[in-house]
């Protein structure tokens, strides 16, 4: 068809749009899994005995390129054992506004202590309430969001992680 | 022309304040109508967070303008700067008292006509407020003291001017065949004979496209041209102010349909239903069809809508109109 008919195709094609339904997914109250290596709120586990992963040596805040981690260390002793090695965290802070989210301290953690979970929806209202302490990283997360199935995707399972 | 009718001062002023409320609240719906469509027509939904399917949707964007701080440059000419919207808000508003949307209704003593004033040179004035409109996007953009809202306001400029002479000569063939400028008086004769779409085609076309360049809409929206500039001529305008250029842009939108409507079609006639209700499906057709193009069709560079408006557009609307005047000597 000569122009200017051709471009006249295009509005049977906008016209049939309109009865179709939308692909939206209407975000807050659908939420698309994300992906099983997404990288999101990070979270401190302990040993199935109870005693916290992380043993205060301080390589994430060395590995962060943000300098968002602070971590003091304190010495355990017989009636505080908080950690299985010399040494724990007494004060394990991540200020999740300066938090890029690369997890080069999920990488750099020689005890798996500290991985970056799938939660997103972390927006405050004030900057302190985006200093996460030591209680909340270790606390259940309140929000759960939904993670694809690994064996969707082609992904191996990281190295460091099939090693330790 | 002049007919007797028992109208008093206040039907009129009644009528007045109604229309121009109606066409207020119609162009709050426009905004809504064209998100709403233009979601569907890319498989999206559109608003639809504020109330039932997004229908607040416009109150709430009102209150964010009216709340939102209004940033004045502090090398703009304040008088001008100010009333540049205004003037293109109050012309867009006044430019739709001309057209009629019903008959003449006897309701006891009084006689209560569907149009606001029935002036004899309905077409002219309307064509006349449309020019006044131009100035304020001219002024707009010159009194904010930007060479960028300077630079957009002279294409805008540019490219009305151009299209105003194809769309006033567009409508020469209809103003013939009507045997009026007035517009009631094109939509009696159309009564008395056929809708002017029919023997206008050409007309009908070159009016339409001529419009469609006169609104700024897409795919003529070089003026605001979003994904390429900023916003040309009104950059430096944010809040209400830039509220009422786009409140102007919109009812201009809405007369022209309303003008395509009345010219070509046959204003409130039509079988069956009251006057105003065919004027407003009528309107609402021609609306959809400007949404429609603003989906389908991507915007033309500015050589190509110079040399479409002055080598295509005027010399088939000045052709259209001397074959009608040819014709109707003839014959």
């Amino acid at each position: 068809m000569p122009q200017p008919f051709e471009s006249m195709k295009g509005f049977a094609v906008t016209f049939s749009q309109i009865f179709k339904k939308p692909i939206t997914q209407q975000y807050p109250e659908v939420k698309r899994p994300v992906y099983p290596r997404f990288r999101g709120r990070h979270r401190l586990w302990r040993h199935e005995n109870g005693l916290e992963k992380c043993v205060g040596c301080s390589l994430c805040a060395a590995a962060c390129p943000a300098d968002c981690i602070r971590v003091v260390p304190a010495e355990n002793t017989p009636d505080n054992r908080v950690s299985p090695g010399e040494r724990y965290a007494r004060i394990y802070e991540i200020n999740l506004s300066r938090c890029i989210f690369c997890g080069y301290c999920e990488l750099a953690c020689p005890f798996d202590a500290i991985t970056l979970e799938s939660e997103y929806e972390i927006s405050e209202y004030s900057r302190e309430d985006l200093i996460y302490t030591k209680d909340m990283l270790l606390a259940e997360p309140q929000k759960r969001m939904p993670t694809a199935d690994r064996d969707l995707y082609d992904t191996p399972i990281p190295v460091w992680k099939e090693e330790s | 022309m002049p007919e007797h009718l028992n109208q008093p001062w206040w039907i009129d002023l009644l009528k007045a304040f109604l229309i121009a409320n109606l066409v207020l609240g119609a162009f709050a719906y426009a905004t809504w109508l064209e998100r709403k469509l233009l979601g569907r027509m890319q498989n999206r939904y559109g608003p639809n967070r504020a109330g039932p399917f997004g229908l607040l949707q416009p109150i709430a964007d009102l209150v964010k303008l009216l709340r939102k701080a209004s940033f004045f440059p502090a090398a703009a000419i304040d008088v001008l700067y100010i009333a540049a919207p205004a003037v293109a808000g109050f012309t867009a508003l006044a430019a739709f008292s001309v057209i009629p949307w019903g008959p003449v209704w006897h309701i006891g003593p009084y006689d209560v006509t569907g149009w606001v004033v029935n002036v004899s040179i309905g077409l002219v004035l309307l064509f006349a407020l449309g020019s006044v409109g131009i100035y304020a996007f001219v002024v707009g953009g010159w009194a904010s003291e930007s060479k960028y809202s300077l630079l957009g306001s002279m294409r805008t400029c540019a490219q009305m001017v151009s299209y105003e002479v194809a769309l006033a000569l567009s409508v020469l063939g209809v103003v013939l065949m009507g045997h009026s400028l007035s517009l009631v008086d094109i939509v009696r004769q159309q009564q008395a004979t056929i809708w002017l779409a029919a023997p206008q085609f050409v007309g009908l076309v070159t009016f339409f496209i001529a419009g469609i360049a006169e609104t700024n809409r897409p795919p003529f929206d070089l003026p605001e041209a979003e994904q390429e500039l900023v916003a040309g001529y009104h950059t430096e305008y944010s809040g209400m102010r830039f509220g009422l250029f786009s409140t102007a842009e919109y009812i201009n939108m809405i007369t022209l349909s309303g003008l395509a409507v009345t010219l070509f079609f046959g204003g409130w006639s039509g079988p069956l239903l009251p006057g105003p209700i065919w004027f407003l499906i009528k309107l609402g057709a021609f609306l959809f069809v400007f949404i429609w193009m603003r989906a389908t069709l991507p915007r033309l560079r500015y050589d190509q809508l110079m040399k479409f408006g002055w080598k295509v557009l005027l010399p088939v609307a000045t052709l259209n109109a001397l074959l009608t005047a040819v014709f109707l000597v003839v014959f």
